[in-house]
C-alpha cells in the first residue's frame, strides 16, 4: 500500500517528522518499508509558483513563444517551447541556478540561462520531467488554480510517498482513511472523514434496477445505485495525480472515481455501463462449471462451480470481487452508470483469484476480509464524487440487499485479563482513550470490566485478546516490562536418538571431520546411484509438486549422494585430505502416512594424508582410516562393534564391512565403488562410514563398563602366527579374547600383517601382542608360558594357526 | 707392597691438568674412570695406600688424599655442569628453530556454522528452563496450517510459500515440507495433558521461494513455547531480552513492535539495537542505518490454540516465538550471503 502524506493530512493533522511518523506506524500498525520525498531537490528560493499573464510570438522562431509570468516578485519574460502554455495558468517557474532534470539527457544539472534565438529568458517554465515527477516532457506542468503565486513549489507540490506493508488481517489499512484512523489514534488528533453528501435528483432506484443475491453464503451484502447523464472525460488533475502515485492508471472520470474511493476507503467498487446491463438487474450467484467471461484485461476466463459471478438478465458481467467483464465496461459512449458496492466472502475471493491467477487491487482487499458495513460509507463517498465530477444525476435511494447483516459485536473485556496477558495494567482512562481514538465504543463496567464494540471497519477484532492487542500496540510496547518466567518446569522428554546424534557430531569433529549440511531435496537419478534397485523403499522417494528447481525434487532416501557431490565440489578447490560428514535424515516413504525420518551419520574421507609442507604428500588415506574413525566413534560411545565383510550396492566388494553391535547392524564402512564415485566426478579412492543412529541407540550402554586399573603388572608376549589368508584376523582376536585361564584375562591386538617371502603361499603372518592380566597377583613367566601353550593349541585346532 | 706413590698434591695437579683437556661427555667419563674409578682409579689407589703409611703419618696422608678426592669430584661436577650448559646454549643458538615454519598438521574438524549457532541458541534457552523437542520436517497441512489458525484460502498463507509433497490421500494433498516450526506448538501441547509447557523446537523448514543474499529455501528455525498459568507477554520480553544478551552481548536492548501471525494474539516482532554500530551508523551494513535489527516474530498463543490443546484459556496463557537460526548466524559473523551455508564450500565452512 502506498500512502501520500498530503492525502493522509486531509483526514488528520500530523506534523511529526517523517521518520518519527514511520517509526510510530511500524511500532503500532504496519511495516513502513520505505518512503520517498517528492520535491526533495526543489530549491525553495529558485523554484516557485508563478502565473502566465501574457503570451507573444517569438520574433525569430515559429515554435517558440515569449511568455510573461508574474512571479510574486515582479514580472519576467521567458522563452517557452511548450504547446500547452496559456494565459492564466499557474506554473512552476525556475530561475538561474535551480537544480533540474535536463529534459534531453535526463541528468540533474543546474539551470543556466542564455538567449534563445536572440531573446533573453529570465527563467524557465517547467515540465514534470524537469521536476523529476515523471518522464512527461510534452508540455509544462499546470498547477491547480488555487496555487499561491510566489510560493516555493516544494510547499505547493512537495510530498512524501510511503510504501507500507500491512498485515494480512487488516483490510481496512488498504485505504488511506484506515491508515488515517490509526495515525489519529497514535497522535491523539481528531479524524476528519471525507464528504459523503449528495443530492438524489434522479428517479427512484427501484424503477431503474434490481439486485438478487442467489447465494447469500458468499455475498453478505450488495448495494447499487444508478447515476444518469454522466459526461465521460478525464478526471481532475489532483485525482489523476493521486491515482498515479498509488500505482493506478487514470482512465476516465467514472472509473477513476471507483479506484479513488477504493484507495481512499479500502472498499472496492465497480461501475457498469447501465445501458449494457441486460434486464437492468444484477444477480450474485455461483458460476455454472465451465461458464466463461472475457474480463476487463481482455482475457477469457472459465469458472468452476465455487466461483461467484455477478450476472445480468442474460449472463455473467463480472467476476465478483475480482474483476469486471468487458461486456459491460464503462467507455466514452457511456451516459448512465450502475454502481456496485458489495461484500464477498474472503476465502472464496482468494480461492477464485488464485485459481484464475488473477489478483487485482479488489481481490487483494476482499480476501483480507472487509466489514460489510464499509460498503455504505464508500458508496456514499463515491456518489458525492460522481455528483461533483461527472455531471450525473443520482438515483433516489440505494438498493441494499444485506442477507449477512449481523448485530454489532460487543466484547466484554475484564480488566484483569489485560494484566494476565500483558503483565502490566493499563489505566482505565488510557483504555477508554485508546479505544475511543480507534473508533471503538467503550464502556467501563465498574468495577473491573469493559464493554467494547469494535467499529465496522475492524472485523478482525473478535475476542478480548484482540482488544488487548489494540491496547498494547497503541499504548506502546516500549512500556512493556521485561520480567522473568515464573512457575514450575515441565518434565523433560527423553531424546536418546537426538542426544546420540549430538555426541556423534562432536566425535566426528574430534576426528577431523568437517560437518556439512546439504539440501534434503535432490534428484532421483542421484539417489539411484547410491541406492540398490532392490531397496524398493529408497528407490521410490517422495517427490514435491513445486520444487524450487528440478534438482531439488525428491526427498533424499540416502545421505550419500549429497556428500559425494560436496566431496567432488571441494576436491576441485583442495589438494590433500578431505574428511566430511553430515548428520541428517533419510525420508523413507510410509504408506498413507508421513515418511519415516531416519537419522543417519554419513562420513566420507579420501585424498592424501596431511604433510607439513604445502603440497600433497604421497601417502593416501585408505579403508583403515575410515574404519579407524568408525572404531573411534564406537569406542567413545562404549559400543563394541564387529566388522564383517559385506557386499553392498555402490560400495566396492572386498573393501566393504558391515558394522554390527550385539544383534544390531549399525552401519557400514567401505570404499565407495569407483564407478559410483566417478558418476559424482570423483576420480580417486573415497571411503565412507555410515552409522544408523536409530539402530546404534539400541546398543548404546547407559554408561561405560568400568574396570578398576589393576594393582598388578600386565604381562605381554608377542606371537607371530600363520593362518590362511581367507581367515579374518578378527576370528583370531575373538578366540584370544574368549580364552580365559582361571582368573587371568587374555587380550590381544594385531600389530602387523605380512605376506610374501618366508610365508607359505595361501598363508599370512599376523603379529599379535598378547596381554595377560591377573587381578590377584603378579604373573610369573611360568604362568604366561602355561596359558600361552593352551592358547596356541586352541588356535591350531580352531584356525589351523601355527607359530612362525 | 711397594708402589711408587706420588705425593697427593702432585696427583691433584696432574689430574686437574688432565681434566682441563676433557671437552666432551666421553672424555669426562674416561677421566673419571682413570682418577676416581672404584676399582683402580688413581685417587682410589691413593686412598687405599693410606694404611701402608707409617702410623704417625697415616692421619696426615689420609687427610691429604681425601682432600684430593673431594677436589677432583668437585672439579668433575663443575666440568659436567659447564658441558651441560654449553649443550643447552647450543640448542638455543646454533640449533635454534625457525619457529615461523608451519606446524605438523593435526586434523580437527568443525561443526557447520548453523549447527554451532543452533547449539548456542538452544543452550541460551535451556539455561532458562526450556526443554528441547523435535518434530517432523515432512508435516501434515493440518498441523502446519489449520492447527495454527491458517485455514485454506486464508491470505496469511501468502506469508509461507509452501512446497507440497506430491502424494494424494483420499484425493487430497495433505503433506508438505513444513514452512515453519510452529506446528510443533500443537504437537507438543497435544502430548502434554497438563501445563506447564516450556519447550523449544529446533529444525529445518522449507519455503517455495527464490533465493538471494538474504533468502534461502531451506532454513533452520527454533520455535519457542511457554504455556502455563501466569505466563505473560512481559515474560516473553524477558526471555527474548535474555536471549539477545546471551547471543549478542550484555548491553543489548530489545524492542517489540506490532506484527501479525494468525496463531498469536497479540503478535509482535522483536528487534534489538544494532550491536555493530550501536545505532549510530548511517551506512551500517548490518542495520541499514536504522539502529535496529529485526530478529524474530513472537506473540501470545491464541486462546483458541490453548483451548484446542485441552487447556482452559481463561486460566492458562502462553507465549510463542520463532527464530531464524541462519539469520542469527549471518548477524554474529557478518556473513554477507545466506547461500554460503548450504553451498558447503570448505573455504567458507573452515572459518567457523
Amino acid at each position: 500500500m502506498k500512502l501520500l502524506l498530503s492525502w493522509l493530512r486531509e483526514y488528520v493533522d500530523v506534523d511529526l517528522p517523517v521518520p518519527e511518523l514511520a517509526r510510530r506506524l511500524i511500532d503500532a500498525t504496519a511495516e513502513v518499508e520505505s518512503w520517498e520525498t517528492i520535491g526533495a531537490d526543489w530549491d525553495p528560493e529558485r523554484i516557485r509558483v508563478a502565473q502566465v499573464v501574457a503570451i507573444e510570438p517569438h520574433p525569430n522562431a515559429d515554435r517558440l513563444r515569449l511568455a510573461t509570468v508574474e512571479t510574486g516578485a515582479g514580472r519576467q519574460q521567458v522563452v517557452c517551447g511548450a504547446p500547452n502554455v496559456a494565459v492564466g495558468q499557474k506554473v512552476a517557474f525556475a530561475t538561474e541556478g535551480a537544480l533540474l532534470v535536463d529534459g534531453h539527457t535526463g541528468e540533474k544539472a543546474k539551470l543556466k540561462l542564455r538567449p534563445i534565438r536572440g531573446v533573453e529568458s529570465a527563467g524557465m517554465v517547467l515540465s514534470e520531467k524537469e521536476l523529476g515527477l515523471s518522464d512527461s516532457h510534452e508540455g509544462i506542468l499546470v498547477l491547480p488554480d488555487d496555487a499561491v503565486i510566489g510560493r516555493p513549489l516544494v510547499e505547493q507540490l512537495g510530498d512524501v510517498l510511503f510504501d507500507i506493508s500491512t498485515w494480512a488481517n487488516r483490510a481496512d489499512l488498504l485505504g488511506v482513511l484506515g491508515l488515517a484512523r490509526e495515525v489519529s489514534a497514535l497522535v491523539s488528533r481528531p479524524l476528519r472523514e471525507p464528504a459523503t453528501s449528495y443530492s438524489e435528483g434522479g428517479p427512484a432506484i427501484d424503477s431503474l434496477a434490481s439486485i438478487v443475491i442467489q447465494d447469500p453464503d458468499l455475498c453478505p451484502r450488495f448495494t447499487a445505485s444508478v447515476i444518469q447523464g454522466v459526461t465521460i472525460g478525464p478526471s481532475p488533475a489532483w485525482m489523476q495525480e493521486r491515482l498515479l502515485r498509488h500505482g493506478m492508471r487514470p482512465i476516465n472520470n467514472v472509473v477513476d472515481i471507483t479506484n479513488y474511493v477504493m484507495i481512499e476507503t479500502g472498499q472496492p467498487l465497480h461501475a457498469f455501463d447501465y445501458d449494457l446491463v441486460r434486464g437492468k438487474t444484477l444477480i450474485a450467484r455461483r458460476a455454472t462449471p465451465g461458464e466463461k467471461l472475457v474480463t476487463l484485461d481482455g482475457v477469457e476466463r472459465e469458472f468452476d462451480g465455487q466461483m461467484v459471478l455477478v450476472c445480468d438478465g442474460e449472463g455473467a458481467v463480472s467476476v465478483a470481487g475480482v474483476m469486471g467483464g468487458g461486456n459491460s465496461e464503462v467507455s466514452e459512449r457511456t451516459t448512465n452508470v450502475l454502481l456496485e458496492v458489495a461484500t464477498w466472502v474472503p476465502g472464496n475471493i482468494r480461492r477464485t483469484s488464485m485459481y484464475l491467477k488473477l489478483r487485482s487491487e479488489a481481490s487483494l482487499r476482499f480476501e483480507k476480509g472487509l466489514g460489510p458495513e464499509m460498503v455504505e460509507f464508500a458508496h456514499r463517498r463515491a456518489l458525492h464524487l460522481f455528483e461533483q465530477l461527472t455531471g450525473g444525476t443520482i438515483s433516489k435511494g440505494m438498493i441494499d440487499v444485506y442477507p449477512g447483516k449481523q448485530p454489532p459485536r460487543t466484547i466484554i473485556l475484564p480488566a484483569a485479563r489485560i494484566e494476565q496477558v500483558l503483565g502490566f495494567a493499563i489505566a482505565t482512562d488510557d483504555v477508554r482513550r485508546i479505544f475511543t481514538d480507534l473508533g471503538f465504543l467503550c464502556h467501563h463496567l465498574p468495577p473491573d470490566r469493559y464493554s467494547v464494540q469494535p467499529p465496522y471497519w475492524r472485523p478482525d477484532v473478535l475476542i478480548a485478546d484482540d482488544l488487548i492487542e489494540d491496547l498494547a500496540r497503541i499504548h506502546g510496547y516500549d512500556k512493556l516490562p521485561a520480567t522473568k518466567l515464573r512457575g514450575s518446569l515441565p518434565e523433560p522428554e527423553p531424546r536418546p536418538v537426538e542426544d546420540l546424534r549430538e555426541r556423534v557430531r562432536d566425535l566426528a569433529v574430534g576426528l577431523g571431520f568437517q560437518e556439512i549440511i546439504t539440501y534434503s531435496l535432490t534428484e532421483k537419478q542421484k539417489l539411484e546411484r547410491v541406492v540398490a534397485p532392490e531397496d524398493v523403499r529408497r528407490r521410490a522417494p517422495l517427490s514435491v509438486v513445486n520444487p524450487v528447481a528440478a534438482r531439488h525434487t525428491y526427498l533424499r532416501t540416502s545421505l550419500r549422494a549429497g556428500l559425494l557431490e560436496t566431496y567432488a565440489a571441494n576436491r576441485r578447490q583442495h589438494d590433500g585430505p578431505l574428511r566430511l560428514f553430515e548428520v541428517g535424515q533419510e525420508f523413507l516413504p510410509v504408506e498413507a502416512d508421513l515418511p519415516h525420518e531416519r537419522k543417519v551419520f554419513c562420513g566420507l574421507v579420501g585424498g592424501t594424508r596431511e604433510t607439513r609442507w604445502a603440497k600433497a604428500g604421497e601417502d593416501r588415506i585408505d579403508f583403515f582410516d575410515a574404519k579407524g574413525a568408525a572404531e573411534a566413534v564406537l569406542g567413545a560411545l562404549g559400543i563394541p562393534g564387529a566388522f564383517k565383510a559385506a557386499v553392498e550396492y555402490g560400495l566396492l566388494e572386498g573393501h566393504t564391512a558391515r558394522i554390527s553391535a550385539g544383534k544390531e547392524a549399525v552401519g557400514l564402512v567401505a570404499q565407495v565403488h569407483p564407478e559410483t564415485a566417478s558418476a559424482f566426478d570423483i576420480d580417486e579412492p573415497v571411503f565412507m562410514v555410515e552409522l544408523w543412529l536409530e539402530d546404534l541407540v539400541r546398543v548404546l550402554p547407559e554408561r561405560p563398563a568400568y574396570l578398576a586399573p589393576s594393582r598388578f603388572p600386565e604381562m605381554r608376549h608377542d606371537l607371530a602366527l600363520l593362518i590362511d589368508t581367507a581367515t579374518p584376523a578378527s576370528r583370531l582376536i575373538d578366540i584370544v579374547r574368549s580364552h580365559r585361564s582361571g582368573a587371568v584375562r587374555v587380550t590381544a591386538d594385531i600389530f602387523d600383517e605380512y605376506r610374501g617371502k618366508g610365508v607359505p603361499e595361501g598363508k599370512k603372518s599376523l603379529a599379535v601382542a598378547v596381554r595377560y592380566q591377573a587381578e590377584d597377583r603378579t604373573l610369573t613367566d611360568e604362568d604366561v608360558a602355561r596359558i600361552e601353550t593352551g592358547l596356541l593349541k586352541r588356535l591350531e585346532k580352531e584356525l589351523g594357526a601355527v607359530r612362525r | 707392597m711397594t708402589v711408587s706413590q706420588a705425593a697427593p698434591e702432585d696427583l691433584r695437579a696432574e689430574a686437574l691438568a688432565a681434566l682441563s683437556g676433557a671437552t666432551d661427555e666421553a672424555a669426562l667419563e674416561q677421566w673419571r674412570a682413570e682418577w676416581l674409578g672404584r676399582q683402580d682409579g688413581r685417587v682410589t689407589l691413593l686412598l687405599r695406600a693410606v694404611r701402608e703409611q707409617p702410623a704417625d703419618q697415616r692421619a696426615a696422608f689420609g687427610q691429604a688424599a681425601n682432600a684430593v678426592k673431594q677436589a677432583l669430584e668437585a672439579a668433575l661436577g663443575e666440568r659436567q655442569d659447564a658441558l651441560k650448559q654449553a649443550a643447552l646454549k647450543t640448542l638455543s643458538t646454533t640449533a635454534a628453530l625457525d619457529v615461523t615454519l608451519p606446524g605438523r598438521p593435526q586434523t580437527i574438524g568443525r561443526l557447520h556454522p548453523v549447527t554451532q549457532t543452533m547449539r548456542d541458541c538452544v543452550k541460551a534457552f535451556q539455561e532458562m528452563g526450556f526443554r528441547v523437542a523435535e518434530g517432523p520436517e515432512v508435516e501434515w497441512s493440518a498441523y502446519n496450517f489449520d492447527a495454527m489458525r491458517i485455514p485454506d484460502d486464508h491470505p496469511a498463507r501468502d506469508m509461507w510459500d509452501t512446497i507440497w509433497v506430491d502424494t494424494l490421500l483420499n484425493g487430497e494433498r495433505k503433506m508438505l515440507l513444513r514452512t515453519h516450526t510452529s506446528p510443533n506448538q500443537a504437537r507438543v501441547m497435544e502430548r502434554t495433558p497438563e501445563p506447564p509447557v516450556r519447550v523449544i523446537v529446533p529444525g529445518k523448514c522449507y519455503r517455495q521461494e527464490a533465493t538471494d543474499a538474504t533468502h534461502e529455501w531451506m532454513l533452520t528455525q527454533i520455535e519457542g513455547l511457554a504455556v502455563d498459568e501466569g505466563v505473560r507477554m512481559s515474560d516473553l520480553k524477558g526471555v527474548l531480552y535474555e536471549f539477545a544478551r546471551k547471543m549478542f552481548g550484555q548491553d543489548r536492548k530489545v524492542i517489540f513492535h506490532h506484527s501479525y501471525f494468525p496463531f498469536v494474539e497479540p503478535g509482535v516482532e522483536m528487534a534489538m539495537d544494532c550491536f555493530i554500530c550501536r545505532g549510530s551508523g548511517a551506512d551500517c551494513r548490518t542495520c541499514h542505518g536504522t539502529g535496529w535489527i529485526e530478529i524474530l516474530g513472537a506473540g501470545m498463543v491464541h486462546p483458541e490454540i490453548i483451548e484446542n490443546a485441552g487447556y482452559d484459556s481463561a486460566r492458562v496463557t502462553g507465549f510463542a516465538f520463532g527464530l531464524g537460526v541462519e539469520r542469527v548466524a549471518l548477524l554474529r559473523w557478518g556473513i554477507e550471503d545466506i547461500r554460503h551455508f548450504y553451498a558447503n564450500d570448505l573455504r567458507f565452512l573452515g572459518q567457523f
